[in-house]
């Protein structure tokens, strides 16, 4: 016992030290810093299109690389492809499980990949004349959070067994599994160079990942409550998470530790989801409060919002071209803004 | 600002918690103060027209009992927070399905402890069905059906149309049981399960609040206390509903965990950390790089598809000649001129021009390593070293001889990040040397400055044409709003 207690102490000794020197580089706020910058503007975005056709609470959506393809995962079982420009219904690919909690479509186009409380990440194959099971990737002992491909040959998943893992998908085997956090991991976001993520979890902690060695790089602390949503940011290096403390949070990971935070004494709803616009400068955050509010990633100042669904928004996504956001929500429905 | 631990209700995921997080009660300790009779709102009888109202308080009581005893300032805020507790159905209006708090003289009942939602309440459609029915066999105005609930028994009699007889049965002797209560009781009781109803059947149009988010559903108190029956109705049809999955085990910290922690904490400590003013410069110099390039701040060119229905800007993406704009993003970064199809293409060329492709060519082959089947990489890995680095490869890359070292071991057991050190080496050199070269280039410039040759001349025109057929187009359209938001 001795001798845990006296690494305890040491433990204890090291993070009062990080403090320190995290403290040591806080030289200014962003707010303060952000002060010249010209405001961004306020801005009133008009809904484009309604995408109706799910029968049930959507969950979870994510846009295809060429921005106008999308896939829509929701309790009614099915996932839906979207010529989200035309509204037009590509596919519908039934579920075996209609308890799905996430999907993405890979950066090719040729797959998508779906999973939830089946505790499996299953990969369908878009490409041929009736979509196909490709392979059920089946070793989690917990729920299916979140997926993102890195390949037509790669995924990686969050899962609510506190462990994220990066999948060879022709194999179906685990090739690297992350171990970190305590509690269900939430969500995960790919950095722009693909060797590294971020997860966020049910610890209230967002971690980075290395992906070719599987080690925790680093971790982040802040927000008190589940950590639903993450995304890097475009340059790499800094990383926005959501929050059930209602807040949203930016991390840098090379001050390692929070620079902002987006929150409201008015706003009592936790954070679903979120997406950044091509510079980064807007942030749009999707609530419990059936809301979606856009916030300025610089200034901390919240400078839109977008009302329009009767139930909460539960995914948030915007294009790689950047052109408009697409908020999916559990009144069935999928609008497209600009 | 207190963060008091509230109680973690079933329901409260975010709505309530959070809301009162800056008031240091939780919910049913203020449900208990409000009631109190000495230091709460009245309760009163009231005389209606043929009969009396018994056990209510007006809305405009409650609100502000709420603005004194929480110190509240804004009237909305009080209203705001009392909706909250009506919606969790603590408090009701008699009169409403619909349970939201109103600052005038409507009337509102307290919910018995009994349907609290700390009760964990999850009733199972046998006991709605209970319910309508045996409101039907009871001869009173009051409990009369509404329309939507007059659907839904009839959506339920075809869903339990085997088990009806057990369900009629059921209602029978709950109608007994009622009947054998005081009138006035009966009165309150019926609200109150009324109002426990609207909270876990709600009116068409109200969000069912009840709903959780089934990735946290497991992580609530005591999923064992879970009531399902408000009737006592065994439920026989689902032993246990996939949401309510054991939790997997927490493991306790080994010495093992200590060791790595401590560790990780080193790590973190020697992390040379940078500066706060030095970060929010980076980031802002980044977003006012992209400005340009984020159709949320700067109207697209010719137009954003999703506002003018032309999609004319997608097809100029597509199309092999990239824009002015799009070539002056690939001088940002390497990782964006490579990132961009035509950008690769172009430096590809240059590379050629200058006979050192096979750098490019390299990296482009290790980053397609690095996605292939695992099955697939040893084979792949060795016919890379054949064409870069072998004795006599054809497309020699010129590597220090430290990185070489570390490959030609590293080929050894081939994997995918066999050449991270080698790709790595060439990225740096080609970033810092044929990069900034490329971006002088006369083939690059070109490009940038849209000096196209007389055979492209065309091109142009084209292009010319298209943008003006579009912006007529956006013009006579109702889509004014958009350009003119941009000027």
């Amino acid at each position: 016992m001795g001798e845990m207690e006296q690494m305890k102490k040491e433990a204890d000794g090291l993070k009062t030290q990080i403090e320190a020197a995290r403290k040591a580089v806080a030289d200014t706020t962003m707010s303060a810093a952000s002060a010249a910058v010209a405001p961004a503007p306020r801005v009133q975005l008009k809904t484009r299109r309604t995408l109706k056709g799910h029968l049930a609470k959507i969950y979870a959506m994510h846009w295809a690389t060429d921005s106008r393809l999308m896939v829509s995962a929701s309790q009614d079982g099915k996932l839906l492809i979207w010529d989200s420009h035309s509204g037009n219904k590509i596919n519908a690919v039934p579920l075996k499980s209609s308890w799905v909690m996430t999907c993405s479509y890979a950066p090719s186009g040729n797959l998508v990949a779906s999973g939830g409380l089946d505790n499996m990440c299953t990969v369908y194959n878009l490409k041929t004349p009736v979509v196909k099971t490709v392979k059920e990737l089946d070793a989690h002992t917990g729920y299916l959070a979140c997926c993102r491909f890195l390949s037509d040959s790669e995924i990686l998943t969050a899962s609510g067994d506190t462990t994220c893992a990066l999948w060879d998908i022709e194999s179906g085997k685990q090739k690297t599994v992350f171990l970190n956090h305590v509690g269900d991991c939430m969500c995960l976001s790919l950095s722009p160079d693909m060797n590294t993520f971020i997860s966020g979890a049910c610890d209230s902690l967002a971690k980075l990942w290395d992906v070719r060695d599987g080690t925790c790089k680093q971790t982040f602390q802040g927000h008190t409550s589940d950590v639903n949503a993450i995304s890097f940011f475009h340059n790499g290096n800094t990383v926005i998470t959501g929050s059930d403390d209602c807040t949203c949070k930016m991390f840098d990971l090379r001050a390692d530790q929070e620079v902002i935070s987006y929150q409201d004494a008015q706003l009592n709803a936790g954070v679903t989801s979120l997406a950044l616009s091509v510079s980064g400068r807007l942030m749009f955050a999707g609530y419990d409060d059936f809301n979606c509010n856009i916030w300025d990633t610089l200034k901390g100042e919240k400078v839109g919002v977008l009302s329009g669904h009767d139930n909460r928004v539960s995914c948030t996504g915007v294009p790689p071209d950047g052109m408009c956001v697409c908020t999916g929500s559990w009144d069935s429905f999928l609008k497209i803004w600009n | 600002m207190n963060l008091k631990n509230n109680v973690r209700l079933r329901h409260t995921e975010n709505l309530l918690s959070s809301c009162f997080r800056e008031i240091d009660e939780n919910i049913e300790d203020i449900i208990m103060r409000i009631q109190d009779e000495t230091e709460g709102v009245p309760v009163r009888t009231v005389k209606s027209f043929l009969s009396k109202i018994p056990s209510v308080v007006t809305g405009a009581d409650i609100v502000q009992w709420l603005m004194k005893n929480l110190s509240i300032d804004d009237p909305a805020e009080a209203i705001h927070i009392g909706s909250l507790i009506a919606a969790q159905g603590y408090i009701f209006p008699i009169s409403d399905h619909v349970l939201t708090l109103k600052d005038d003289g409507t009337f509102y009942r307290f919910q018995a402890p009994f349907f609290w939602p700390s009760n964990c309440w999850e009733p199972e459609n046998t006991d709605y069905a209970i319910y309508l029915c045996k409101r039907t066999m009871q001869n009173k105005t009051r409990l009369e059906l509404a329309d939507y609930e007059a659907e839904n028994l009839a959506r339920l009699q075809r869903a339990f149309a085997r088990k009806w007889e057990f369900i009629f049965m059921q209602a029978e002797a709950q109608v007994k049981i009622d009947r054998k209560k005081d009138k006035t009781e009966r009165k309150i009781l019926d609200s109150q399960e009324r109002a426990f109803w609207d909270v876990h059947r709600p009116v068409p149009g109200c969000v069912n609040i009840t709903e959780m988010d089934i990735r946290k559903c497991r992580r609530m108190k005591n999923p064992q206390k879970v009531k399902k029956s408000v009737y006592g109705v065994a439920d026989e049809t689902q032993s246990q509903s996939p949401v309510h999955a054991p939790a997997p085990r927490c493991r306790k910290d080994t010495k093992d965990d200590m060791e790595k922690e401590v560790s990780f904490l080193k790590t973190q400590l020697d992390r040379h950390c940078m500066k706060m003013s030095k970060v929010a410069e980076t980031l802002m110099s980044y977003t006012e790089q992209y400005l340009d390039y984020d159709p949320f701040l700067t109207m697209p060119e010719p137009s954003n598809p999703w506002m003018s229905d032309d999609p004319t800007f997608w097809e100029l993406e597509a199309s092999k000649d990239p824009s002015q704009q799009r070539v002056r993003k690939w001088g940002f970064s390497l990782e964006e001129a490579l990132k961009d199809p035509a950008g690769q293409e172009q430096f590809l060329r240059f590379l050629e021009s200058e006979f050192s492709s096979e750098n490019l060519r390299f990296w482009l082959a290790v980053q397609d390593l690095k996605r292939r089947p695992l099955q697939e990489v040893p084979d792949r890995a060795q016919e890379i070293w054949q064409e870069f680095l072998a004795e006599g490869a054809p497309s020699s890359i010129n590597l220090d001889s430290h990185s070489y070292e570390r490959t030609s071991q590293n080929l050894k057991d081939p994997g995918r990040y066999s050449f991270e050190d080698a790709q790595d080496h060439i990225y740096k050199l080609m970033k810092n040397d044929s990069y900034t070269r490329f971006l002088r280039s006369n083939a690059y410039q070109d490009l940038l400055l849209a000096r196209k040759k007389l055979e492209t001349d065309q091109g142009r025109r084209t292009s010319l044409e298209k943008f003006t057929r579009s912006v007529g187009k956006s013009l006579s359209g109702k889509r004014l709003t958009g350009l003119m938001q941009s000027s």
